[in-house]
């Protein structure tokens, strides 16, 4: 997903050479070169030589299941996660303490802005306790609920949660989602209150929150500093004594899971892998349970951030393994991998990711549409959760409808377009799938069931032939001062939500629950939380399936601004050649007029601006400014 | 049944006149001098396959028995009732469409041309083509369909790449369509049109213009190139959803478009319409009463129509749809004579609307005497002549108004559907705007 962020800020890879990843990388790995250009070109070199060429194989053999906890960090945007990451690592002696692993504001602009993090890192830790060496495996998981996908998918190589809790902020509308995910799967909870050096952390009340959102005991609570390094030993402990060790047989036969997958232009695909049972090492011959295909192992190693190779993995420990994958859909991720002849039960994988905000990307000049079609296809050789059709517009030619997992996804992708591939696209008003119910026998036939999915609306099948329109809906989480809870109230009602809880998690904060229609939130809502907060506010939401939609309020939403594009260029004569080459005989004539009129009808309510130029930030301009409905 | 001896040896000589006449004027005149209401094509469907086409969304179905004998009186019943009903004397043109129209037995061609010449008259030079999909052992078949009176074929061809015909989910290979549209040529020369298709998932432009090149070494005067539209409910449309398959690339399929057509017009072929080519004076008169908005009556199962139902005393053209289902289209024909499903009566404007759309596909575009057989008050000039951007589309060469009338370039021929989108609202605009005219005094 959003790896070839993570993995250039952890391993370089060379495919992402982009001006900003540059900045990001680099935090926690060693600083062995001078200057950003020369650090870009000995990763690339790494790349020529594999490296089990230059260091020295690690036993994995000497580290027993007992001895092993894979665990996560899961928090709210700025508090504290990366720095605490970095203090595990040096202290575990992954990286070099003398280097200074300063905690720097390493994300990109969109995330400040929209407060939210991406990422997704894995790190094996050797720690020495009471004279046992422990192998404890840092699985890293995006923070934003956006990527809740790749947040279970790291779970499940997982035990054990540290949940970070600011100790001035309190529990925020992220930290309630993620926690919800962890306790889902079934994982052991550490509460870790961290930023106990600041002048306003109150830990006591952070506790108190903890006890009554959580049901967690405040003694269980671990109070820490990650920037002054107090207490970071204690978290070690804890994770050795409140996370179980994985559940796992070395003596059966291989079952691994792929939870994570990258791809290297040298070295083919990069699988991400947790071993549940067994031992896999190179020339082992493994067959993907999802492709039924063969491959033979070439490396396997752990991952310290960067790949180290080892002889072997063990059941219960989390590395890489390189086996001839030439894609990223060879390695699918929630796949089980296993030994040739030796066939186990796959894990039960992943729902596949689900987009659930779509929207019309097109080139401002039709001429570069090439060049963009090559830059979308690049960008989602590694995040297959983008879901790409081809469509063309009226306004705005040939492009495509692209579907994302939510609206921080959209921006970012959004902006690596315009950092990495200098591309300028124009795009749409973003809209949700909808979904109809088929009444017309015709219709039911054409699409092949009676229940469809409508991503672009202008395509919705006219109201005559559905028995019933159903729109996406979350439940969303606000936690805010109380004194902004009217506001919040209001401007939720303003939305359609129904409130289905509301509850004080200490003496002045608020956290309330809401059923949102999604279309509600996608433009603009996040932004109106923040402002009539004063930045107060925090918001997270999760998935909560399909509602009946009203007729009317449909009826309103298609005959406004939804159905046509955001913005309007005169368009481009080229893009319409493929309607012209159509045969057509006496039996599509009423069609072929239909259609017609239909086109004609749609432009004549397009404003002819003339040759404008667009911005390249339209989008996201129109993200902030559309005024509330 | 029978072939009807005496009949279908009088259709196989009556296929040889008109084999030997050439169309010297062109597709545009008509040889007649009947009012126009009184002339139409037919158009019959031949509603079943052997085998669903991957691309193919028409109306067709896979039988597991046909009951030919039902069809064909069935066929019959509706072709005299709806002759009856438009008050046609005189049908031009016959065309059997489909579905796998060559999979029905001659002798149901020839019954249906039979009725229709007693129930209207059907001249000896009528065009009366069929729609043949190639096949292994073409030769006897073809020539039952001459005896029954057929005189053009039009071959289902497709590809010349196995690959891309077992894509399209097609029985025949390259070589079967080699083999038959040889054959063919040796039957009906001078008669036969190909299909070729463009514009299918992962296609290249250079491997297509191979195979157009040789087509164009062993084809007949007529030819017809078309974009695969991927149409809903189909499984090559499924197959690019679930992108099992790439979608087709309409930047290459709008390249192989413009080289294909001037290839066709360096081997003398004249593009008489959007994805039409003939020469020597090939042009299939049928399909150009679609394109000039003649009259047509369709019969069979889920067949379309447009006519004035004269007969029954109707003044007003209509847009006619028959049942869709074979079975039902058929109880129907047997309880009523016809099995017209759906009746629109079209209003002047939507008439105007097709002449210009169906008009601008063809290379004569629209005359300023064709248009006025249909609109004598309000002239070309009047419609289009003050329009800024209609003068934007004829400055930039894609269009031109003159003395003849209006009608595509050749560049503008390529892009249509997007001159369109800007002359039908011009239409309506000037109708709405129009003075009402004075009653006509007598």
């Amino acid at each position: 997903m959003w790896t070839p962020v993570s993995r250039g800020r952890w391993h370089g890879r060379a495919l992402t050479v982009w001006a900003t990843a540059a900045a990001h990388r680099g935090l926690l790995e060693p600083r062995r070169t001078p200057s950003r250009g020369a650090a870009a070109k000995s990763r690339t070199l790494d790349r020529l030589y594999s490296s089990a060429d230059r260091k020295e194989k690690i036993d994995m053999s000497r580290f027993s299941v007992e001895n092993t906890r894979n665990f996560s960090i899961i928090a709210h945007v700025d508090h504290g996660k990366s720095t605490l990451a970095d203090r595990l690592l040096e202290l575990t002696g992954t990286i070099d303490k003398t280097k200074n692993n300063k905690q720097v504001l390493d994300k990109l602009q969109v995330e400040r802005e929209r407060g939210i993090t991406v990422k997704a890192q894995t790190a094996s830790l050797f720690y020495n306790c009471d004279g046992k060496q422990y192998l404890l495996n840092l699985i890293d998981t995006p923070g934003h609920v956006d990527f809740s996908y790749e947040v279970s998918r790291s779970l499940s190589a997982c035990q054990g949660v540290l949940l970070v809790v600011d100790a001035n902020e309190g529990i925020q509308a992220q930290t309630v989602a993620n926690f919800f995910l962890a306790f889902e799967a079934q994982l052991s909870v550490i509460p870790v209150i961290n930023k106990i050096d600041l002048k306003n952390a109150d830990p006591a009340r952070v506790e108190k929150q903890i006890e009554k959102v959580f049901d967690i005991p405040s003694d269980e609570c671990i109070k820490i500093s990650a920037k002054l390094g107090t207490n970071i030993e204690r978290v070690l402990q804890a994770v050795i004594e409140r996370i179980p060790p994985p559940k796992v047989h070395r003596k059966n036969p291989l079952k691994a899971l792929v939870f994570d997958s990258t791809f290297d232009q040298y070295r083919g695909v990069i699988a991400n892998v947790a071993l549940f049972d067994g031992v896999v090492s190179k020339g082992d011959k493994i067959i993907s349970a999802y492709t039924k295909k063969t491959y033979e192992v070439n490396e396997v190693g752990v991952l310290n951030p960067n790949e180290q190779p080892t002889h072997k993995l063990y059941a219960g420990q989390v590395g890489y393994l390189i086996a001839g994958m030439k894609d990223v859909t060879e390695a699918q991720i929630g796949d089980t991998l296993y030994l040739h002849k030796q066939p186990v039960e796959p894990l039960p994988g992943f729902k596949s990711a689900k987009p659930m905000v779509f929207a019309g990307m097109y080139p401002i000049d039709q001429s570069e549409y090439n060049n963009l079609k090559s830059a979308v296809e690049k960008l989602t050789i590694n995040d297959s959760s983008v879901t790409v059709h081809r469509d063309s517009s009226l306004a705005l030619g040939a492009g495509w409808r692209l579907g994302f997992l939510g609206l921080l996804h959209m921006e970012v992708f959004n902006q690596r377009l315009e950092q990495e591939y200098n591309a300028s696209v124009i795009l749409t008003t973003p809209t949700v799938p909808y979904k109809a119910v088929l009444s017309s026998a015709k219709l039911i036939k054409e699409y092949r069931e009676k229940e469809i999915t409508i991503i672009n609306p202008a395509q919705f099948p006219d109201k005559s032939k559905v028995t019933e329109y159903l729109e996406p809906v979350i439940l969303g989480t606000i936690i805010t001062p109380d004194e902004y809870t009217g506001k919040v109230m209001m401007l939720c009602q303003a939305r359609r939500a129904v409130q289905k809880n509301m509850m004080y998690i200490d003496q002045n904060r608020v956290m309330l629950k809401y059923l949102f229609p999604l279309n509600e939130i996608v433009v603009d809502f996040y932004d109106s939380l923040k402002s009539l907060s004063s930045g107060y506010a925090s918001f997270d939401y999760e998935d909560a399936g399909y509602q009946t939609a009203e007729l009317v309020k449909m009826d309103i939403l298609l005959n406004g601004n939804h159905v046509e594009e955001l913005v309007t260029i005169v368009h481009n004569v080229k893009a319409y050649r493929k309607n012209v080459l159509a045969k057509c005989y006496g039996g599509d004539i009423t069609r072929k007029m239909k259609l017609l009129k239909r086109q004609a009808e749609g432009k004549k309510k397009l404003r002819k601006i003339g040759n404008i130029e667009v911005p390249k930030d339209a989008f996201i301009k129109v993200l902030r400014t559309q005024p509330d409905k | 049944m029978a072939l009807p001896g005496a009949r279908a040896r009088g259709w196989a000589a009556a296929a040889k006149i008109a084999q030997r006449r050439r169309h010297a004027e062109g597709a545009r005149g008509s040889s007649s001098r009947a009012p126009p209401s009184s002339r139409a094509a037919l158009y019959v469907h031949w509603p079943y396959c052997e085998k669903r086409c991957s691309y193919c969304n028409f109306n067709k179905y896979i039988p597991r028995g046909v009951e030919e004998a039902a069809m064909r009186s069935c066929l019959v019943t509706e072709a005299q009732t709806l002759l009856r009903l438009s008050g046609v004397r005189r049908v031009e043109s016959v065309f059997f469409g489909g579905g796998t129209p060559s999979l029905a037995s001659p002798s149901t061609v020839a019954a249906v041309l039979e009725a229709v010449d007693q129930a209207a008259h059907l001249p000896a030079d009528s065009e009366v083509t069929l729609e043949a999909n190639p096949t292994s052992a073409p030769r006897a078949r073809l020539a039952a369909f001459g005896a029954a009176g057929v005189n053009r074929l039009s071959i289902g061809l497709q590809s010349l790449d196995d690959t891309e015909l077992q894509l399209l989910g097609r029985t025949h290979s390259a070589r079967d369509a080699l083999q038959t549209l040889a054959e063919a040529r040796r039957l009906f020369p001078g008669r036969v049109s190909v299909d070729l298709m463009l514009g299918l998932p992962a296609q290249q432009v250079g491997p297509w213009l191979g195979q157009l090149r040789t087509l164009l070494g062993c084809c007949d005067d007529h030819l017809s190139l078309y974009q695969l539209t991927l149409e809903r409910g189909t499984a090559l449309f499924t197959q690019v959803q679930w992108g099992t398959l790439p979608a087709p690339d309409p930047e290459l399929a709008a390249e192989m478009y413009q080289e294909g057509r001037a290839m066709l017009r360096e081997a003398g072929f004249r593009q008489y319409e959007v994805s039409n080519f003939a020469r020597n004076g090939a042009l299939s008169t049928h399909n150009w009463t679609y394109w000039q908005c003649g009259q047509y009556l369709g019969i069979g199962p889920g067949a379309h129509g447009r006519f004035v139902p004269q007969g029954a005393g109707g003044h007003t053209r209509e847009a006619r749809i028959q049942t869709l289902e074979p079975d039902n289209w058929m109880k129907e024909v047997m309880l009523f004579g016809h099995g017209t499903r759906r009746r629109i009566p079209l209003g002047q404007l939507e008439l105007l609307e097709e002449v210009l759309a169906m008009g601008l596909r063809t290379d004569v575009g629209i005359t300023h005497q064709h248009w006025q057989q249909f609109e004598p008050q309000l002239s070309l000039w009047d419609v289009f002549r003050s329009s800024r951007e209609v003068k934007a589309q004829l400055a930039q060469g894609l269009l031109l108004l003159d003395h003849r009338g209006l009608r595509c370039s050749w560049e503008g021929l390529a892009v249509l559907d997007s001159l369109l989108l800007t002359l039908l609202p011009r239409l309506q605009e000037a109708w709405q705007q129009r003075t009402p005219s004075p009653v006509q005094g007598g």
